[in-house]
């Protein structure tokens, strides 16, 4: 079996091709009508030659239908090359099931010929040329003037209730706020309370970010904390050799 | 024509799909079916005695109005109305796989064919000439396909016993798996 020529003049996709045939099965029944043989004595290895001689001058040996069928051509030519037993008793012939196949779709064609004959005999006869409109058609195309489009931006603009304002929501916690206001506090005086720090605070969130900044300051040690009894008033002090710096 | 024709013949000419007798029944109530019969081949022969450019015809799902065959050549060459397309050879092909061993997997009909079918079985479905009609068991639990009475309409039949039977087919084959073949019903 020689691998199929690859001319450089093959550049024809082979979908086009593909319509000569309606598959492989019909590829061969067509050479092995071409050829006059019997069908129940295919000479294998002559109609296997020519099938992968015919796809690739249609350039269907692209097709993967096609090449199955060629690959299961050459598998039955090697099993019909191996020895047989001398009796031919238990020879199963590795063509039965292609045979099978063959003249099973031989019999779809001929059903196919005659569905065909069948509607195109039916084509030339028109039932009424009325058809409901499905109900899940889309609705149908808007048709409205310039005039009656701005009429109606007009009344939807007018009936809009009064622009919303946007209404700005301070940040809850304003920690980087509380520290710059701590630190300048403490650039006035040497020490505060921690009650001074929070000041006029008006709400937990406030008073929240004054506890934040300040534990914040401690812990980098920008401040020291001081607290001379349980719940006494807690001093804030500048850490001195911060401010040194 | 008796009054009874009359009504049927404003009903086919109403309606866009065949209509059954069961159908007609619902426009006479009181009419046994030997008048509901009678009025229809009233109908019919009157269309033949007068020569009438239509005929009443039974299809799949009842009856309909066609026009006669001899003169759809001239009213297509006028482009008043365009043939419906006619369908490909792998569909032809596809629709006689189904048809004969309903309900069929894909796999199956590929088995047959010899080639890939899904393009072909989608626009069958587009045709609505093949349906879905249930699943297979087995591994994957592949759907399995049907024809439709639209398909009867299509090709002008009453149903699917109209269709050659494969004996009486130039390839005489039994097929080998007995579970296989089309049943005979």
């Amino acid at each position: 079996m020689t691998a199929p020529p690859t001319n450089g003049n093959r550049e024809i996709p082979f979908v086009v091709r593909l319509d000569s045939f309606s598959g492989p099965l019909d590829l061969l029944l067509h050479l092995i009508r071409e050829q006059e043989v019997d069908i129940y004595d295919i000479p294998i290895a002559a109609i296997a030659d020519q099938f992968l001689e015919v796809i690739d001058e249609l350039g269907l040996n692209g097709a993967a239908d096609y090449l199955e069928m060629a690959a299961q051509l050459l598998r039955i030519k090697i099993q019909m090359l191996l020895p047989r037993p001398f009796d031919e008793e238990g020879w199963e012939d590795p063509r039965a099931e292609l045979v099978r196949r063959l003249l099973e779709y031989e019999q779809v064609r001929e059903v196919a010929d005659w569905l065909a004959q069948r509607s195109g005999d039916q084509a030339s006869r028109f039932p009424r040329g009325w058809f409901a409109e499905p109900p899940d058609a889309p609705p149908r195309p808007i048709a409205v003037t310039l005039e009656e489009l701005l009429v109606s931006v007009e009344e939807l603009i007018e009936s809009l209730p009064e622009p919303m304002l946007h209404r700005v929501v301070p940040r809850p916690l304003d920690v980087e706020g509380a520290t710059r206001r701590i630190e300048a506090l403490l650039e006035e005086r040497e020490q505060l309370t921690l009650l001074e720090a929070i000041g006029t605070a008006t709400s937990v969130a406030d008073v929240l970010s004054v506890l934040i900044a300040v534990l914040e300051l401690a812990r980098v040690g920008r401040i020291r904390l001081a607290q001379r009894k349980p719940f006494g008033s807690v001093t804030i002090r500048r850490e001195p050799d911060r401010t040194a710096v | 024509m008796n009054p009874i024709a009359q009504l049927f013949e404003a009903a086919f000419f109403a309606a866009s799909h065949p209509l059954s007798l069961e159908d007609l029944g619902r426009l006479v109530p009181d009419c046994s079916p030997e008048e509901l019969e009678a009025a229809l081949v009233d109908l019919r022969r009157h269309y033949e005695e007068h020569r009438h450019g239509i005929q009443l015809e039974e299809v799949g799902e009842g009856f309909q109005l066609l026009t006669r065959r001899d003169l759809a050549e001239t009213i297509t060459e006028a482009q008043i109305v365009h043939r419906p397309r006619k369908l490909s050879r792998a569909a032809l092909e596809t629709l006689a796989v189904i048809a004969y061993r309903q309900p069929v997997s894909r796999a199956d009909i590929e088995e047959i064919r010899g080639v890939s079918v899904e393009g072909v079985l989608r626009s069958l479905l587009d045709r609505e000439v093949i349906a879905v009609v249930g699943r297979a068991e087995g591994l994957g639990r592949p759907l399995l396909y049907g024809t439709t009475p639209q398909l009867l309409e299509l090709l002008g039949i009453r149903s699917l016993e109209e269709l050659p039977r494969l004996e009486e087919l130039s390839v005489a084959l039994r097929p080998p798996t007995e579970g296989a073949e089309l049943s005979e019903a």
